[in-house]
């Protein structure tokens, strides 16, 4: 695959370093000549002066040949003007943007560009999954689909202390894999009274979290 | 008319005095304060918002939603492209027009249906009018007179 990157930011380095370590034809395009001399250090040939908002730059480039172009500067008009450039000008089979301001992401939608990427809201997903108020805590979502592990500490104040797992009505598309209690991990039944002090480890369907919240976590 | 300008450097806010001068209603956004202070000073009659032109709650705050035109004058073409492009998407303004210095950028927009101006093209123009002879300042004068001029204090 043949795939122009345009900001050589840390993600712009980080993704040509790592497209071309897999074997790729990669072209880093920067506009700020004294990144361009520091990126060039390590990456060589694959770095090209330039502004990749031009399509003059774009052309020398090489995008009529490009597979993919992907946008990733730090500000999001630049992003969806090379986008839209890419897609009408160039043809450009495949495209991809960085969405700096989470806020942004239904322009890039809207103008139809396909697959935008935001590190902004992948961050504050894995910030909301470290905190732990919420009780609730998504450890793991399984590769292959909509399946969730997710944990839940119980304390006195959960409505459904003192009560058997075959007395909680959990939400379809659920079960509880296992109760940890007093540092032991408990393979439960349907009479496994739940106690204040367990963790409740279940497997949700994503769509199901907000129910299980709420069958577990007192409002 | 209301008028929502983006951008307050030189040409957004002569052309927003002018405007309130006629008596018209402007709104100007800028994401920068400064830009204010510097371009148009107190006495302006206008309404002036500090934010992003690419924000449709900004738009909105600007009166984007009554307005009879919507001008992108912000100094970054790919800006101006972006604004003009969530007007139209999400607001019915019925003349919106983008600055574009870039001729290819230009170009390619209004093929997209995004109705751009380009003051490349534009100064070039007059340029060469004025290297044959021809009349080449065009209505500029008469419009920009004196009271469309910031005051300075000497």
């Amino acid at each position: 695959m043949y795939v122009i990157v345009v900001g050589g930011g840390k993600v712009g380095y980080y993704l040509t370093k790592t497209l071309s370590q897999e074997g790729h034809e990669v072209l880093l395009i920067e506009r700020d000549p004294r990144r361009v001399a520091q990126l060039s250090e390590e990456l060589g040939e694959l770095v090209m002066f330039g502004y990749g908002d031009e399509m003059r730059t774009l052309e020398q480039a090489g995008a009529a040949r490009a597979d993919a172009i992907v946008a990733v500067t730090g500000g999001d008009e630049d992003n969806l003007v090379i986008c839209q450039i890419a897609q009408k000008r160039f043809k450009t089979p495949r495209i991809i943007a960085r969405v700096n301001y989470p806020k942004n992401r239904i322009l890039f939608e809207k103008f139809g560009i396909e697959h935008v990427v935001s590190s902004t809201e992948a961050i504050l997903m894995m910030i909301e999954q470290q905190i732990p108020s919420a009780h609730l805590i998504p450890l793991a979502a399984l590769k292959q689909g909509n399946l969730e592990i997710v944990e839940v500490d119980l304390d006195a104040s959960s409505p459904v202390v003192g009560k058997s797992l075959a007395e909680i009505s959990l939400p379809e598309g659920s079960c509880v894999v296992s109760i940890i209690r007093a540092g032991r991990a408990i393979v439960p039944h349907g009479d496994t009274k739940l106690e204040e002090g367990d963790t409740v480890i279940t497997l949700v369907e994503s769509s199901k979290e907000a129910q299980m919240r709420q069958t577990f976590i007192p409002r | 008319m209301h008028i929502v300008i983006l951008g307050c450097g030189r040409t957004g806010s002569t052309l927003a005095r002018l405007l309130v001068q006629q008596g018209h209603s402007v709104a100007i956004i800028d994401k920068n304060r400064d830009a204010f202070r510097r371009y148009l000073g107190p006495s302006f009659r206008g309404t002036m918002i500090v934010g992003l032109g690419i924000d449709q709650d900004v738009l909105k705050r600007a009166g984007i939603e009554k307005a009879d035109a919507f001008l992108a004058l912000a100094g970054g073409d790919n800006t101006n492209l972006t604004a003009a492009q969530i007007v139209k998407t999400w607001f019915s303004v019925p003349r919106i027009l983008s600055r574009v210095h870039d001729p290819l950028r230009a170009d390619a927009y209004r093929e997209m249906g995004i109705n751009t101006f380009c003051t490349t093209d534009l100064v070039v123009g007059m340029l060469m009018d004025f290297i044959q002879d021809r009349p080449w300042e065009r209505k500029t004068i008469e419009y920009l007179s004196q009271p469309v001029r910031p005051e300075v204090e000497f």
